[in-house]
């Protein structure tokens, strides 16, 4: 999924601003896809420039509302009916990755120049860093479980049902 | 000129039904002063990459040069001088000899290259001193903590004129903090001029390198762009 058309899918639900869009991007992929607000202000212009979306013409910035266009709701349509093309391994994973592990290079380029003089910056760079770090790990940990699953297929004979635990025996 | 090049290198160990594919068609160029880090899982290759990069192994298909020079073409005794010379290694485990002394760690490759006892000794004291180790010289290593081991073990890759640092999990073994003095280190080699590798699974690690590359089954599927530098974070973001 791209943003581009993440943010027709949220704006085919009605008119939004650019914050709006952001947050309701970030809650609903679970927070683990960080998006700049810059990235959905620099994706809603290229969409209008394409005439996939329109502005209700108020000056940039958060008062600034769009709305899909006809040409946009067809796109839209025309992404949703294509199937994800299988044969390739997936890209999505990788580019999240390569996203996350880029921008904690440029946190560690700070990091570098700047962390010995100022503690405090230090401290909040490594905050960031980790934080980055752990959703890495958790995407690392995703791939590794999913490869194995595809290697080890699950025999459904060979696991047992889980049995209907014992009622807990409560002494009073 | 690239110090280290590999061009579409490929490794199989054992043959037939047993044949496991450890590098397949990987191509890499890495820069005097320029520091890279190969980011993968267990199993995906990291360590082949190093050995063959390190000349330690040859590749089934594919080139190595090292400063140049196609390394499938030389003797076994020029592989081992390009080794003693031109290559430093660090280990996870630091690999440190526990009956030399840290100076006498570090100055043992250049001693085993021929160079005069004397000289390695003087040469081997101005790493350790860049590493911050000098009152460290004559402490052998179980008098050392993690840490300076590791400084150690990065004073030997050094050494003398050496042109590529290649490094295994540099910092595995260390807490976050000597892991992070320990990349500061190898990033300062790389900026006098030495060209650096990194591998690992530890994203930390990985993001102190100008590139890094990702690498699965064997196959390097994926890499950073540039570093956009830190301008990028700063961004309008409410």
């Amino acid at each position: 999924m791209s943003v581009r058309h993440a943010l027709l899918a949220l704006l085919s639900e009605g008119p939004k601003y650019g914050l709006q869009l952001r947050q309701e991007f970030v809650a609903r992929t679970g927070e683990v896809w960080p998006l700049n607000v810059g990235q959905v202000y620099t994706t809603l212009q290229r969409l209008e420039r394409d005439g996939l979306v329109e502005s209700d013409g108020e000056e940039d910035g958060p008062q600034k509302g769009f709305r899909i266009t006809a040409e946009g709701e067809a796109e839209l349509a025309e992404w949703l009916r294509t199937p994800p093309d299988l044969s390739s391994p997936p890209r999505d994973e990788q580019s999240h990755r390569r996203y996350l592990v880029q921008l904690m290079q440029e946190w560690t380029r700070l990091k570098e120049y700047s962390a010995q003089r100022d503690l405090g910056f230090g401290l909040a760079v490594d905050a960031e860093l980790f934080r980055l770090e752990a959703v890495v790990r958790w995407l690392d940990a995703a791939e590794g479980r999913i490869k194995r699953a595809s290697e080890e297929p699950v025999d459904d004979q060979a696991v047992p049902l889980p049995k209907t635990p014992r009622k807990a025996v409560v002494r009073r | 000129m690239s110090v280290l090049e590999m061009r579409s290198v490929s490794m199989v160990y054992g043959e037939g039904p047993a044949e496991v594919h450890a590098l397949r068609d990987v191509s890499l160029g890495v820069e005097e002063g320029e520091l890279i880090a190969v980011m993968g899982p267990s199993g995906s290759g990291k360590s082949t990459l190093l050995t063959i990069a390190g000349t330690l192994e040859e590749p089934t298909n594919g080139e190595v040069l090292v400063a140049g020079t196609a390394v499938a073409g030389m003797s076994r005794d020029d592989r081992a001088r390009l080794r003693r010379r031109s290559i430093g290694y660090v280990f996870q485990d630091f690999n440190l000899l526990a009956g030399l002394t840290a100076a006498e760690n570090v100055s043992l490759p250049l001693e085993l290259d021929g160079v005069p006892v004397r000289s390695a000794r003087e040469q081997g004291l101005h790493a350790l001193e860049e590493l911050g180790l000098r009152d460290r010289e004559g402490n052998f290593p179980d008098e050392l903590s993690g840490g300076e081991r590791q400084r150690v073990a990065i004073a030997r890759a050094v050494v003398g004129q050496r042109k590529l640092l290649l490094a295994d999990e540099p910092s595995g073994a260390l807490d976050s903090a000597n892991g992070e003095a320990v990349m500061r280190l190898i990033r300062a080699a790389c900026q006098r001029g030495v060209a650096g590798v990194v591998v690992t699974h530890d994203a930390q690690l990985a993001s102190w390198a100008d590139r890094v590359l990702f690498l699965r089954d064997g196959r390097v599927v994926d890499q950073t762009s540039p570093a956009a530098g830190p301008e990028s974070l700063l961004a309008p973001n409410p």
